[in-house]
This record gives C-alpha cells, structure tokens and sequence, in this order.
C-alpha cells in the first residue's frame, strides 16, 4: 500500500480527470437513451488475419474472424467443445466405422445465391485434402479414401482406415464449406453459408460483416445487423479503445496485467474463461543434451509452474503436465509427476552426467508471454546450474522457417493453439523430434475406435506417457481474458477452438 | 579551478557524469540485491515499499537492475564511441593527409554509412550475426565514423594551413610524421568535446536498441529494455518506466552539458 503514500496525488487527480469523463459520458448517454438496442458491434483482435479463407493458411486469426460468420462446415463445435450438425443435418457410421453417410441440409444458400449442395460438399473436400492442397490440416483428410454423391442431399466418405475423430475435424475452421466459383478469391472476399456477408476488409485496421437476410437457419434469430473486427496489437491502445468505447469487445485482451485496471468500471464486463493456448518450452529431443530424457526431467523439475504463471501472466493461468488442457475429454491433472524440486533436479542432472549444469539457446518469439516465461525459466535453471541464453526470433517468420521448419533450435516456447493437439508429438518429422512408438501407437488407437469412454482412457494413456517423457517442457494453459461492454451478450466466454462466433451476439436493453 | 566554478553548465555536468561512472563502476563489486533474482511473491512494490526503487513484474530491484543497466549502457557507449572516434580520426587525417580524389571518395562513402540510422544498421547485422551487446557497438560504432571523420577533415585541414606545418614541410618531414606531431595534437581538444557529446548519443541510441530488443540480451539488465518492459505496467506502477527513463534523461543530459563546458573551456578564442 506504499504506493497510496506516494502517488496520492497522482490518484487524486486521476480521480478528478475520471469524475469529469464520466460526467461528460452521462450527458453524452442522455442524449441517445430513447434508442432502440443497438444491432452494431465491433469487436477487437490483437493479430490481424493474413487472408480471409481459414481452408488455406495456418493463422487462427483467419478462423476467428471468419469462422461460424461467414463459413460454415457440415459439422461444427458449440461452445461447449461438443460437436454439433451444421451443413449436415445428420450423419450414420457403418459398424465397421469406415463409411461416413451424410444426409445434408436442403435450402442453404452462399452469398452470392449458389444452392449448397453434396457436389459442393465434395469439391470442399478435395480440394482440402487434394496433392496441391496447401490446407494447414491436410493430414486430418488423409484417411479418406472415396467421396461418393448418390444424390444431392447425401455425401459418403469411404475411409482407409476408421477415423474416431473425424466428425470432431470436420467442424474445425480448417474444414469449412467453400463453393466453386468463388473458392479462389475467398483469401480476400470470402464467400460462405454463415449468418454474416462479408462487406469489406480495410487493411491495417478492420474487416466488416453484414447480416445475411437469407439465412438458412430459421431457428436462431440474428440481431446484430453489422459487425466489424479492428485490429489492435499493443495492449495499451486494446484498453484505451475500449474504456473509450471504440470497441465494443475484446474477447482476447492482451495484458494480463491490464486486467485490474477494468476492476471497478461498471460499464465493461471482464470474463475470465479457458482456452486451447497451452504454452509449453519445446526441446529438442535429438540434440545433445536434451536427448537424455533426465536432463528434460531434471530441467522440469526446475520449474515452479505457479510462479511462472505468476510472473509472466499475472497469474492468470492453470499449471499443466502434458499437452492437454482440464477442458479437453479425458484430462488428467499430471502436474505432479515432476514437481518443482531444485534439490531432486540437480541430482538427476548430476546423474546424466551434468554435475556441472550447461548451456544452451532459447529461441523466443517476441509475444510477452513467451519472453517473460524465459525470463522466468532462465533465473530457474539458473538456481540449478543451468545457463540459458535468450535469442529473440521474430513470429511468426523467422520463428517458423528455424524452429518449425528447420528444427534448428535447442529450446523453444510457444502457445499451441489448436484443440485436442497432442498428436502432434507422434508426427515425424515435427519440431520437437520426439520418437517413441509406444506413444504413435496408442494415438492410432485412438482413431481405430469411435467409442467415446475408450477414446478418452487413450488419451490419458498419451498424456501419462508424455508427462514421463517431458519432450518439451510442460508450463500452463492460457485463460481466454475477455473484457467487453456490459451490455454485449452473447460472446463466447470459452474457447474450446479459436473463434468469435457473433451469431448469438446481441445488447442488452 | 575558479574558471571550472565560474562555468555551471561544465560544473553540473561534469558532476553528473561523475556520479553516473560511480554508480557504474560500483555496480561491478556491489549492488543491494542480485539484479536478475527473481521475486515474484515481491512482484511490483513500490519504491521504499521494498529496496530503495522498488521492484519490477518479477520481483526483481529495480535500484539493482538500474545501477548494472548504468554499466551495460556506459561500457557498450564508451566502446562505441571509441570504435567510431578512433576509425573516424584515423580516416580524417589520411583524407587530410592526401586530399584529391581520396576526399572525395571517402567523404562521400561516409554521407551514405551517416545515411543508415544506427538502429536500421543494428537490425540488419542482427539479422546475421544476431543481436546482442557486439551487434550494438558495431551498430552504433558505424554510425559515428563519418562525424569524427568529417570533424578532423575540418579541423586537419586548418592546420595544414598554419606556418609551423608549412615550415615543417619546408625541412623535408614526411605527412605521416607531420599528421602525427603537429595535426593531431592540434585538434585533440576538438575529438574531446566531439566523444563527451557523442558518448550522450551512444546511450540515448543504445537504449533505444534495448527498448526493440537489439540490444544486450536477458538477464543483463539495460535501461532500454526496462523502459519496454514497463510500457503495460504504466497504471499498476509507473516508477518502472521513470525510474530508468529519468536515468537515460540523466546521463544524456549530463554528459551534453559537460561537452558544451568542454568546448567553451577548451576553445583557445575564448580567454577573456
């Protein structure tokens, strides 16, 4: 409290400058107060989308601009991660789980008036998994063998091999319905079957949606006529625009540290929900000496996963032992398989041969997240001998051509965004270099089998396995910091896959 | 000494410029706390809530950190300074020396490195080399090349004009020998007062470069980065941008005014 003693005056005037604002914003609210409810949001994002067609291109800022808004796909997620009919009304799974029968949706329209229909379902679909697809989930499509359209209501996938996951895929940004003619101009004036027409796209600053009056589904009733999503990076503009009211949302606010100063302003709503981001310090495994799995154990055990929370994210933030979220089915909390313990950490480290500790690189893109953690992890290891020095390298550029490419790298950190990912440690070749068969084999049971309770025992058995192997050290699950009007309804408090789905979205009276 | 007290602006610069060396050097056998140990529990106090200027988002002192970015700052500058003074000297006085063509290649090679601001330089050799403390020096080092060149071309030229250097001519002695006995000496006095003024620049652009994170990497602690650092703390705590922003003010401020008394006192026109 020694700051009240010292900067009273600064707070008092503050204080004065506030009551002043807010007196001018009553008068200013006065003014307007007969008005109908507005039917007009626009919501704030820190990244601004590279392009407008999520089928082509990895960035989430393209899905959370256009996904369940403008595109749709024949299956989708709802809010609670579950899948969910969308263009396909409903769907059968012969026994043998290798013949996915679709019965599709009747009426639907695009924008520009072309009737959805299985021939258009097709074209999607191969055009996502064909040999020149450059679909940042192409291998999601790689177990399907035929496609075959008996009719214009009804699409059937042969598969190879059983895909358990399947359904949950379709419904990704990544696998959303495109239409033929306009597919190949999507990247900049996308064309779906959402509730929202794309309007236009200023670059450097926003993308503007407009209802679409001809929406097939009748059963939800969209209020807002328009929408926009602005595009501001620092933290500091996020807030001033908001206080200020130029934005009317920022599902995604980008200073955990900011968040306080929104405590105590009634007209803005700050929700705290979880997220898919789990930020974890990648090694790499076949390079000496984070090839000795007791030197990964012991830097693990280095880390007190709270006080990273603490110290990079205020806080805000749930520790996690594997590459799987609490929200994830099948979660299991194995945080406490290698505690922070300096002590045990410079025994195993002595053991593998390293009495001494060593040094390495950490390649750290520039987010706040990923350079305060390795801040954080760099005075931890040094407690147990370990020297780690901090390159900043550029994300996503240079990020991706050394580390995710390249694989030229000793430690890394990033935030892995997409749901359900723990599969990316069984893909070869990946950043990570991690191989153990023991682990590709239980998630290719995973896809043997379209049985729920087994699917989740398995994933378990995948995160138990990683927690022991630690290819990469496991840190904590970003939460989803949303602060927005109070007024606005609607929002996705989480996040179960990157989106801002504005089809329920309206303001309160 | 009553010349020194009779000049203010030399006086409170000089004392400045001390205090800054002081707390520099002592930072290398003390400091109160560890400058990179962590804290979190004691995350963002206020200054004399916990040590003297408080502490940052992780706890750690900033009077510590402060104290070790005086060093990081001062020694990258002063090495800066030197690789730029030195060369840029050196080119002067050949130019001087040789003249014709020489001149005007060399002078015109040095409007294009004055062209590139130190910080585009920086990110491109970090871009190969990567960034850190070397990249700064040489970064920074480039860019003062052509002001000493150029200041000693000036400066050079006069003296080869005065009558000693004629004379001395006259007797058969070599340029080389002449440059090094007569000319340097001779404009000694303006490379002084040009390094104390460049050194205020070094660390106004050598903070600049930490604040983009070209600077010298973490945990060394540098007033640059703890300015960034601070930019989304500014509500919660707002000594961690002024602290080491009045720190760069500080020091750039005295070590200008300490080269203005510099040049008045040096100036040999002025003995009135």
């Amino acid at each position: 409290m020694g700051r009240m003693r010292f900067w009273g005056s600064a707070t008092m005037l503050k204080g004065a400058t506030f009551g002043l604002a807010m007196a001018a914003g009553v008068l200013l609210a006065q003014s307007g107060a007969e008005a109908a409810p507005k039917t007009a949001v626009t919501v704030g994002m820190a990244v601004e989308p590279s392009g407008l067609d999520p089928t082509i291109a990895a960035p989430v800022a393209i899905g959370q601009v256009t996904w369940q808004n403008i595109f749709e796909g024949l299956t989708t997620i709802d809010r609670a991660g579950k899948v969910q009919p969308q263009l396909a009304e409903s769907w059968q799974i012969s026994p043998d789980g290798k013949t996915y029968t679709f019965k599709l949706r009747q009426g639907v329209k695009f924008h520009n008036g072309v009737a959805f229909d299985s021939s258009v379902a097709k074209f999607s679909i191969d055009r996502a998994r064909g040999a020149d697809s450059v679909n940042p989930q192409k291998r999601y499509f790689a177990s399907i063998d035929t496609i075959e359209t008996p009719d214009a209501a009804t699409l059937v996938l042969k598969l190879k091999q059983p895909a358990g996951s399947l359904l949950y895929w379709l419904g990704w940004p990544s696998s959303v319905i495109v239409e033929p003619k306009s597919a190949a101009d999507n990247k900049t004036t996308p064309v779906g079957t959402g509730p929202f027409k794309f309007v236009a796209w200023a670059k450097g600053s926003k993308v503007d949606l407009a209802k679409n009056a001809d929406y097939w589904n009748k059963s939800v009733s969209v209020k807002l006529d328009t929408a926009a999503f602005r595009f501001i990076g620092d933290p500091q503009a996020q807030a001033a625009a908001l206080k200020a009211g130029d934005v009317d949302a920022f599902p995604e606010f980008g200073a955990p540290e900011l968040i306080k100063s929104f405590e105590g302003d009634k007209k803005l709503a700050t929700v705290i929900g979880n997220t898919e981001l789990k930020v974890v310090a990648g090694m790499n495994n076949t390079r000496k000496p984070f090839s000795d799995r007791r030197v990964r154990q012991a830097l693990m055990m280095a880390v007190d996963r709270a006080t990273v929370v603490e110290g990079a994210w205020s806080g805000y933030g749930t520790p996690i032992g594997s590459h799987y979220t609490p929200n994830d089915r099948g979660y299991k909390d194995l945080t406490g398989v290698y505690p922070f313990d300096a002590a045990k950490a410079k025994a195993l480290l002595t053991e593998a041969g390293y009495p001494n500790g060593f040094t390495f690189t950490m390649k750290a893109p520039q987010m706040a997240y990923a350079q305060r953690s390795s801040q954080i992890l760099q005075a931890m290891f040094a407690e147990i001998g370990v020297t780690m020095k901090i390159e900043t390298t550029e994300f996503p550029a240079k990020w991706v051509a050394d580390v995710l490419k390249a694989a030229d790298y000793d430690m890394t950190i990033v935030a892995h965004a997409e749901p359900m990912d723990i599969d990316i440690y069984a893909r070869d070749p990946y950043y990570f270099n991690y191989k153990n068969p023991a682990f590709n084999d239980i998630l290719a049971k995973v896809e043997a089998t379209s049985d729920a309770a087994e699917q989740e025992k398995l994933y378990g058995e995948a995160q138990t396995i990683l927690a022991h192997d630690v290819p990469s050290l496991f840190l904590f699950v970003m939460p989803k910091l949303g602060v927005w009007d109070a007024k606005v309804k609607g929002l996705w408090e989480n996040e179960p896959i990157p989106s801002n789905v504005l089809t329920d979205v309206s303001w309160a009276e | 000494m009553t010349k020194v007290l009779r000049r203010p602006v030399f006086f409170i610069g000089l004392v400045v410029t001390l205090a800054l060396f002081a707390v520099a050097l002592l930072s290398l056998v003390w400091t109160p706390l560890p400058p990179s140990r962590m804290n979190i529990v004691h995350k963002l106090k206020a200054p004399f809530d916990f040590g003297l200027l408080g502490t940052d988002q992780f706890g750690r002192d900033v009077a510590s950190m402060l104290m070790v970015g005086a060093w990081n700052s001062l020694s990258t500058s002063i090495l800066a300074v030197a690789l730029g003074a030195s060369v840029g000297t050196a080119v002067g006085v050949t130019v001087a020396m040789r003249r014709g063509w020489v001149e005007l290649v060399v002078m015109r090679g040095c409007d294009i490195v004055f062209a590139i601001p130190p910080i585009l330089s920086a990110m491109m050799l970090g871009a190969f080399i990567g960034s850190g403390r070397f990249t700064a020096i040489i970064a920074i080092g480039t860019f003062m090349v052509p002001v000493f060149a150029r200041l000693t071309l000036g400066a050079a030229l006069q003296i080869w004009t005065r009558d000693y250097v004629m004379a001395a001519i006259g007797m058969g002695r070599s340029k080389a020998k002449i440059t090094l006995a007569h000319v340097l000496p001779n404009i000694s006095n303006q490379i002084i007062v040009q390094v104390t003024i460049q050194l205020g620049l070094a660390i106004l652009t050598e903070a600049g470069l930490s604040f983009l994170g070209l600077g010298m990497p973490p945990p060394n602690p540098t007033w640059g980065r703890m300015l960034a650092d601070a930019q989304t703390f500014l509500g919660q705590a707002p000594w961690l941008a002024l602290m080491p922003g009045m720190a760069i003010a500080l020091a750039v401020l005295g070590l200008n005014m300490l080269g203005d008394g510099l040049r008045d006192l040096l100036d040999p026109r002025d003995d009135s």
